[in-house]
């Protein structure tokens, strides 16, 4: 019994001790990508057996709160799946000495470097595992059923609310749409309204006409039943929620996401109704999503950065990354990918159609949004927006003090910071 | 309190029991010498400070020590998590904290979301209570008859108890969303629309007091039936002689009798009650709007939520939040240990 | 039957129904419904694929198209109960849908496509249990690893918990020394201050000591726990002195004292701490959420957690393993359930 005590005790403390050769990778999942990216790994683990790759699957929620403050423990992995690029990037490594062939990198995820590295910097420190694009869907069934034309490109966010809500009261459809709660969902139409977060100096400036026109708008759409009202009340601040589920269901008409959802409307909707990507609808100054993503990052603290080189450079190889775009259907980032054309797996027509969508839309991508994501003031924003406009939609706060809050919140995160 | 519990229940496994005890008794023979000497030194007090050091220095240690240095965050600012890269702003957390221009109305705080925290916890906290023991004390009650299959229904109000707060949450957000198990109940039985009922205001607030009073009843109850079988049976027997009626005899016999078992049903109950957080949290994430955002959320998410952080903030609020439950506490403790000499004059 | 009937009808005293009598079996049916209906519909919903529990209306049990496979197709068409224009139904396949015309062929009759407008036809489905929802995980995870790490903790959180507290109970009930009472207040006052408000503090203890990533980690911080110190002494408050005194003068040591005479007496108390810290540290979600970060770490509620993405939550995982990890709660429920009742409704909670 007590031998078993010990056994189990000294099992216990043998922890997080590091030998050469050992990279830990941090990851999280939203569909098949983590099967997909631990084959990818078991291949390279047969090809280079003096590499011992450990995938942490963690969740969203582990990346986005705790990572941040492992890395100010020094405790952190060796590679990380991120999306606050920007605002970690002290703690990424730059690869550049360790590389086997670094204007590779720069030939072919050059365009993301910065998100990804403190500003000025001209350090390689990772790549993008995905890019994504935020853009509408259209349940095109209801739209045929209720004999209403789908609005072209060139249609105007009251142009979609007002069809959907046609479309959703002829056939008795409980919602025309709904935008995900997140902070970076709401940017892109307020972008496309004519808004703008950053001033001349890269500091954030208080929120604008047009961001405030297109919050107004939003909440009075949540207000008179056109909007989703249920994924902005359904959690306290900064809560992702998405309204994914009532899409699927064939409860909303127009839902405002990203390209992510593919893979995932292709396995849950099949062919229960058909659905098409429509891209951004616009605004009175232009048509823009906005732009993200995850990135796969080396860290600063590691004590093997040769060998988080090493898997590194073969997770970011034309081939290999071009097999995990593949089989995640998600997009690439990879120029040389792109470049070759890609043959996603997928036997759904729809998927390769909205695929196809989501690149066509990506041209339209105004300038700001393509700024954003390598800003690093970006999530304060976001979050500020997201806590704020939902307490506007549940009736708790009227529109100009939502607007003051955001204001307030985002020149406290700033002062704080100083 | 007598021996009788010890037979055959105290060791629902006896002999697989015994036989792990042998290498442990054998350990505790081999303490027991330098125990004894150093008895001999020290004598009794030097015995207890032996039996409470190893409780209080890990006491000490992952919650004391922790206390004091949660008072030094809450004088420092940033957003950094570790101490040596954060600096000092003296009182600066706990004016922004107390900044209201009104403190009847948190919309008018610098720290609007504290304040909203801190009503939404203090109203939690008494209708939950109250709801708690009530139904509580009706469980108990209905399981104290001579009911068939008591232990069996026993089982049925107690077996949340053992499930985890996340899945507690889980389960309830299941059932209680748009596609949930009640939306079903209802439109079958008549035909009611669907509806979202965790997004509606008032219907959350009923479902973070339900759902906590769903995982927990079943604990209080059993506190609570102890105290009515112990209550002497002659006594009923008296009060039907007298012919007293029912309600007369709960009111006169039962519920002074139990008084010592509410006391402690009361005290754990709102101990659970204020630290409300992980049910809450998953089902409903705090909404609609920040309606169910309780304190422990709210320190939480200041403290280690990538948005929001704010560890100095959220050590400010923790400080605040400790002070009161402390002193009410410790009120609480004095009041009942009056009523004790009371009951025993 | 007439016996059962009359048991189960047993009213307290006289023969007339009194409404205390309604109002007892309103309680117990409506409580069996209550409190059994959300497990029940958890477990049930952990059989549904995802597009079944994306599914509104819901349905109770898991249901899934019926297919058939039709000569001249190569997968298996989905079953279809079809509307007719004369109002009488028909069961037929679907080939293809182009929006809102459903093109349609009679199993019977492979050859001959009928088109059906798609408010005209209706799914027919069985009752499949989507039981792939239990096995990948096992497939993908190291289940073996988490559940040990899961009963590791809880072992040993659990003992030490017994022994510290039980000691210091000892101490506290039964010496008088000073700052005793000093003790005691602060063991009270921190009763109430739950773990989530010096989350941010403690953090930085365990980095500090280098049990970040640690098992022990997750366990010290757990161990000393004021309710287990609290309700021990409370208990070991009715053990009479005089027990001790003979003890003492039979030459025994107090270490024998405690070990040979309190804890025996105490085993009821002991019992409830060790069932409940068992249920507390089995369930323990946030700390370790936030200490173990390696995946050979994970226990299993930390495990489960991981189908939670950014974008999108795995709910058909999440919901199998969550019934998984109910599985030896239960147990521990059904095999100690009266020996659990009884020592809480015994070990003196005053």
């Amino acid at each position: 019994m007590r031998k078993v005590i010990l056994a189990a005790a000294a099992m216990g403390l043998l922890t997080s001790t590091a030998w050469a050769g050992d990279v830990r990778i941090m990851w999280y999942s939203d569909g098949v990508e983590g099967q997909v990216f631990h084959d990818l790994i078991d291949r390279f683990m047969k090809a280079n057996p003096d590499v011992h790759v450990t995938i942490d699957d963690v969740a969203y929620g582990t990346v986005k709160d705790q990572l941040p403050v492992q890395l100010a423990g020094g405790n952190g992995p060796d590679i990380a799946r991120v999306t606050a690029l920007k605002a970690l990037s002290q703690y990424w490594l730059d690869m550049t000495p360790y590389l086997k062939d670094a204007d590779f990198w720069v030939k072919n995820y050059g365009d993301q470097a910065d998100w990804m590295r403190p500003d000025g910097s001209k350090a390689i420190t990772g790549f993008m595992t995905q890019i994504t694009l935020t853009g509408g869907f259209a349940n095109k069934t209801l739209f045929d059923q209720a004999g209403v034309p789908l609005p072209d490109a060139k249609a105007t966010w009251s142009d979609w609310v007002a069809a959907a809500k046609k479309v959703a009261d002829n056939q008795k459809v409980p919602y025309a749409i709904a935008l995900d709660r997140s902070g970076h969902r709401l940017t892109g139409p307020a972008l496309s309204y004519g808004g703008n977060y950053m001033d001349a100096d890269g500091k954030p400036m208080p929120i604008d006409a047009a961001t405030k026109a297109f919050i107004s708008d939003f909440v009075k759409w949540n207000n008179d039943g056109a909007a989703s009202k249920d994924v902005y009340v359904s959690a306290a601040g900064t809560t992702y929620r998405a309204a994914s589920e009532d899409f699927i269901n064939g409860q909303l008409v127009y839902y405002y996401s990203g390209s992510w959802q593919i893979p995932n409307f292709a396995t849950k909707i099949g062919n229960a109704f058909d659905w098409v990507a429509t891209g951004s609808p616009c605004g009175p100054a232009t048509c823009t999503g906005m732009p993200g993503g995850a990135g796969l990052v080396a860290v600063k603290a590691t004590k093997n950065p040769e060998d988080v080189a090493k898997v590194m450079d073969y997770l970011a190889s034309t081939p290999v990354a071009k097999e995990f775009a593949e089989r995640t259907l998600f997009l690439p980032a990879n120029k040389e990918v792109i470049a070759g054309g890609l043959d996603f797996k997928s036997d759904d027509p729809q998927v390769k159609a909205a695929l196809k969508a989501f690149v066509a839309a990506s041209t339209t991508t105004s300038p700001v949004a393509l700024k954003l994501p390598g800003w690093k003031w970006s999530d304060t924003y976001y979050g500020a927006l997201v806590t704020r406009v939902s307490q506007a939609v549940a009736g708790e706060l009227s529109l100009d003090d939502a607007f003051k809050r955001i204001d307030s919140d985002v020149a406290a995160k700033v002062a704080e910071a100083k | 309190m007598s021996n009788r519990h010890q037979g055959k229940d105290a060791l629902p496994a006896g002999w697989l029991g015994g036989l792990m005890m042998v290498p442990v008794k054998a350990a505790m023979q081999v303490i027991d010498m330098p125990l004894r000497a150093w008895q001999r030194l020290t004598g009794l007090t030097g015995m207890a400070s032996f039996f409470l050091l190893p409780n209080m220095a890990v006491f000490g240690i992952f919650v004391l020590v922790p206390f004091v240095i949660n008072f030094v965050y809450s004088m420092t600012g940033g957003s950094e998590i570790f101490l040596d890269q954060r600096f000092y702003v003296g009182a600066a957390q706990y004016r922004d904290l107390l900044d209201c221009r009104s403190y009847v109305d948190p919309s008018t705080c610098v720290e609007d979301g504290f304040w909203i925290a801190t009503r939404n916890t203090a109203l939690f906290v008494v209708v939950q209570v109250a709801l708690m023991i009530l139904t509580a004390l009706i469980t108990a009650l209905v399981l104290n008859r001579e009911i068939a299959g008591r232990s069996f229904w026993r089982a049925v109000f107690f077996f949340p108890v053992l499930l985890s707060p996340v899945v507690v949450g889980l389960i309830w957000r299941w059932i209680l969303q748009r596609q949930g198990l009640l939306n079903l109940v209802l439109y079958d039985l008549f035909g009611f629309e669907p509806y979202s009922w965790l997004t509606d205001r008032n219907a959350a607030f009923v479902a973070a007091v339900g759902v906590t009073i769903w995982a927990r009843v079943g604990f209080f109850a059993l506190i609570l039936l102890a105290g009515l079988q112990a209550i002497p049976k002659d006594l009923y027997e008296a009060a039907e002689m007298d012919g007293t009626r029912r309600t007369r005899v709960f009111f006169r016999i039962t519920l002074p009798l139990l008084m010592p078992n509410l006391i402690v049903v009361l005290v754990l109950g709102l101990i659970r009650s204020v630290q409300v957080f992980d049910e809450a949290y998953v089902l409903t994430g705090g909404g609609p709007g920040t309606s169910t955002m309780y304190l422990t959320q709210y320190i939480y998410e200041k403290g280690f939520a990538s948005d929001l952080r704010d560890p100095g903030l959220a050590a400010a609020a923790s400080i605040l939040m400790g002070a009161v439950l402390v002193v009410l506490t410790l009120a609480q403790m004095a009041a009942s240990r009056r009523k004790e000499k009371q009951g025993e004059r | 039957m007439g016996h059962v009937l009359a048991f189960l009808t047993r009213r307290r005293g006289g023969d007339r129904w009194h409404w205390t009598d309604i109002v007892t079996w309103v309680w117990l049916i409506g409580g069996l419904l209550v409190m059994f209906g959300p497990a029940v519909w958890l477990v049930l919903s952990s059989f549904k694929t995802p597009a079944a529990l994306a599914d509104f209306p819901p349905t109770l049990l898991p249901y899934v198209t019926e297919e058939v496979s039709v000569a001249g197709y190569d997968r298996p068409l989905p079953l279809y109960e079809v509307k007719q224009a004369d109002g009488k139904t028909v069961i037929l396949a679907e080939v293809r849908r182009i929006g809102i015309i459903a093109q349609m062929v009679d199993p019977k009759v492979p050859g001959a496509i009928v088109k059906v407008n798609i408010a005209d036809r209706k799914p027919v489905e069985k009752v499949s249990f989507a039981t792939s929802n239990y096995t990948e995980p096992f497939v993908h995870f190291d289940f073996l690893r988490f559940l040990w790490n899961s009963v590791f903790v809880t072992v040993m959180a659990t003992a030490v918990t017994l022994l510290i507290n039980s000691m210091a109970a000892f101490a506290l009930a039964k010496y008088k020394f000073r700052g005793q009472s000093l003790i005691l207040i602060v063991i009270v006052g921190t009763l109430m201050v739950p773990l989530g408000v010096i989350m941010v503090p403690l953090y930085s203890m365990i980095s500090a000591l280098g049990l970040f990533n640690s098992l022990w980690g997750v366990i010290w911080p757990t161990v000393a726990t004021p309710t287990g110190v609290f309700l021990l002494r409370q208990y070991m408050l009715t053990i009479p002195d005089e027990l001790i005194d003979a003890a003492r003068m039979d030459k025994a040591s107090e270490w024998q004292i405690y070990w040979r005479i309190v804890l025996p007496l105490a085993a009821p108390a002991l019992a409830v701490l060790a069932i409940f810290s068992v249920v507390w540290r089995w369930n323990d979600f946030l700390w370790p959420l936030i200490v173990l970060n390696q995946s050979q770490l994970y226990t299993l509620q930390v495990g489960l957690n991981v189908y939670a993405g950014q974008l999108n939550v795995q709910w058909h995982y999440i919901l199998a393993m969550t019934v998984v990890t109910m599985i030896p709660v239960v147990l521990v429920f059904v095999f100690l359930q009266r020996f659990i009742t009884r020592g809480i409704a015994t070990s003196g909670l005053k």
